[in-house]
């Protein structure tokens, strides 16, 4: 069986910088991690192969940094890395780069596709679903938990709705989009992290794929961002001294003022 | 070839200290409990095997990977950075370094997955820093030794399940014939004496091990007979590395604390950070564990590269580092106040677990020998 995982390598912190101009994330001088859901799909993808066994393949598409991210999916246990990168790819929207990757995952070819459900500094949650779109395979979002009966060669997926779960079994080839929530990941090992070292990471470029240019980059990409901004939160405190039983009725009338009870 | 390893280890190793280590280090102290689920979830991710090599079932990393993990273990809780030096220096390295093919295949396996914790024996009673003066002696018999005594201070006593063990075989040309044995906790006749009840490494297993009438086989001799005294003095060249990185990680972990206490707390409205005493002192902290960790990692590069100066780099970074690590702790407890001596702060431990990077593997008066022989010898 052959897993591949789609991962993103996000910034790390919840103070993203958006350039002014182009209106795209500033990357340079932000630590960078494996997106926190990408993360869990990573682990899950691991806990099927110690099941069943299976080969786990890592796929990312980004800048040439975008490598330290496959190289600690590595240092986790993942078997193989590649990175799509070329300067066609740049400026993709989720459409744009759900077709660049499909394209990369139908030449390598995969029994399950792993994804994050969505990644902390777009948070569309639209690239997965895409994948599957392109790939014409079926879908399975919110995975909550995910098993593999390897006899029956049955994957079982926990979706998670907002108040209830639906517990799906599916034959064939899929595409699961996975929740951080679903695991703690496993720690990159000493074992994996020396190894990562000898391996090489493939990269993947337009020339490889069979794309057009007009479906990819900015021209493929129908999502024109007019504004980013980052919300402003009007705080303001208001001090009194009151004794226990007013303060509580004036806490309570200021909620009720609120709508928040 | 791809150079990733320091940094995604490093990235590792924090990781698993603040998640792991941190939360436990105070029940570690207060309850004196050995944090066994912690090393088995150490081993799990192979940071008990980190310099073993591949074809022994180690992660085959180099020395600094491993200094590095005891300095990151420490900064959180010394009693687990211990464990893995004792473990990867006093067990690992001896065998690697003077193991037979077979010892190396019997033994290493199961210590680099983490399934056995290994162990060093060389201090008794009467042979503390005068470590030649051994009571404990191994009579050679036709296929085994003879091992009677008694050894005092052994770190992961009772919980390791290998042992190096040094005892006196005979009669040398300047005194006695000293050789190093591997011990296995299940021989028979070897059994664990006093648990001691410290100041400070309080989780840290720490007892007196009693060999009576034990039969070592013959093939479990360590190295050449009568090479005992020279594979325990090299053996601690580097153990004191892996003591100096915990130093250094104990005065880390407690600058850092420092830092986030003086910004927050106030006096004479301001925080007391906003005071010039207070920041000088740090200063110094500061570039006292700069200089601290110069010092570890120039004696891992001579480990590394296996200079003959390694071991005056080794006890001046111990030296170095165990007095840069009680400065540190001290001066941390006092910029805490009142609040530092209670046990609700993390520094009065810190403070407590310091003391012993001066003492043990050799204290700071005999890495003062050490490096004053050689500039002398010349």
């Amino acid at each position: 069986m052959k897993i591949i995982v789609c991962i993103k390598q996000v910034p790390n912190t919840t103070e993203i910088k958006i350039d002014p101009v182009t209106n795209t994330l500033k990357r340079d001088g932000v630590p960078s991690i494996i997106n926190p859901d990408d993360k869990s799909a990573i682990e899950a993808a691991l806990s099927l192969k110690e099941k069943c066994g299976a080969t786990v393949t890592v796929l990312t598409m980004g800048p040439m940094q975008a490598e330290k991210a496959l190289r600690e999916a590595l240092a986790m246990g993942a078997d193989e890395a590649f990175l799509l990168t070329d300067r066609a790819f740049a400026g993709s929207d989720t459409l744009a780069t759900s077709t660049i990757i499909a394209a990369a995952i139908k030449k390598l070819g995969a029994d399950l596709v792993f994804c994050g459900r969505q990644a902390i500094d777009g948070d569309t949650a639209q690239v997965g679903p895409q994948i599957a779109e392109h790939l014409d395979i079926p879908q399975i979002t919110y995975a909550a938990a995910i098993d593999y009966d390897c006899e029956r060669d049955v994957l079982r997926v926990k979706r998670q709705f907002e108040d209830r779960y639906q517990v799906l079994e599916v034959k064939g080839k899929c595409l699961v989009t996975v929740l951080s929530s679903m695991t703690k990941p496993r720690y990159m090992n000493v074992w994996d992290i020396v190894e990562q070292d000898e391996k090489e990471i493939s990269f993947i470029t337009f020339a490889d794929l069979e794309l057009n240019r007009e479906d990819i980059g900015l021209n493929g990409s129908p999502t024109k961002v007019k504004s980013t901004a980052t919300k402003q939160f009007d705080k303001t405190i208001e001090t009194v001294e009151l004794d226990p039983e007013s303060a509580a009725q004036t806490i309570v009338d200021a909620l009720k003022a609120r709508h928040l009870i | 070839m791809a150079n990733f390893k320091h940094t995604l280890f490093e990235q590792m190793i924090k990781d698993f200290a603040e998640t792991e280590v941190k939360p436990l280090a105070q029940e570690v102290d207060e309850q004196e409990v050995f944090p066994a689920e912690t090393v088995e979830k150490m081993a799990k991710s192979g940071i008990m095997g980190i310099i073993v090599p591949k074809q022994y079932g180690g992660a085959g990393g180099d020395y600094n990977m491993y200094i590095y993990a005891v300095e990151e273990l420490s900064k959180h809780c010394a009693t687990t950075g211990v464990i893995l030096s004792a473990h990867t220096s006093l067990c690992q390295a001896p065998i690697l370094e003077y193991g037979t093919e077979e010892q190396k295949q019997k033994y290493l396996p199961d210590l680099a997955s983490g399934k056995k914790i290994g162990a060093f024996g060389l201090t008794e009673p009467n042979a503390g820093t005068d470590a030649s003066n051994q009571q404990t002696v191994a009579v050679e018999k036709e296929d085994h030794y003879l091992l009677n005594g008694s050894k005092i201070f052994i770190t992961n006593a009772g919980y390791a399940s290998t042992y190096i063990i040094i005892a006196v075989t005979g009669k040398g040309p300047k005194g006695p014939e000293m050789s190093a044995f591997i011990v296995e906790s299940a021989f028979e006749g070897f059994t664990i004496g006093k648990k001691e009840k410290k100041m400070g490494i309080r989780g840290s297993s720490t007892c007196e091990l009693i060999f009576e009438n034990v039969k070592v086989p013959k093939e479990n001799l360590l190295g050449k007979r009568g090479d005992g005294f020279k594979i325990a003095m090299k053996t601690l060249d580097g153990g004191r590395i892996g003591i100096a990185a915990q130093a250094l990680g104990i005065a880390e972990g407690a600058l850092d604390t420092t830092v986030a206490y003086v910004k927050s707390r106030k006096q004479f409205g301001k925080p007391i950070s906003a005071f010039q005493n207070t920041q000088f002192v740090l200063a110094d902290l500061s570039t006292k564990i700069a200089a601290a960790r110069l010092l570890v990692y120039a004696a891992v590069a001579a480990k590394q590269n296996k200079e003959p100066t390694l071991s005056v780099k080794a006890a001046q970074a111990k030296l170095f580092a165990a007095e840069t690590a009680m400065e540190v702790t001290t001066k941390a407890v006092q910029l805490h106040g009142g609040y530092g001596y209670t046990r609700e702060y993390p520094v009065e431990r810190m403070m407590r677990d310091a003391k012993i990077t001066e003492i043990y593997e050799g204290t700071s008066e005999v890495q003062r020998m050490v490096i004053s022989a050689a500039l002398l010898k010349k």
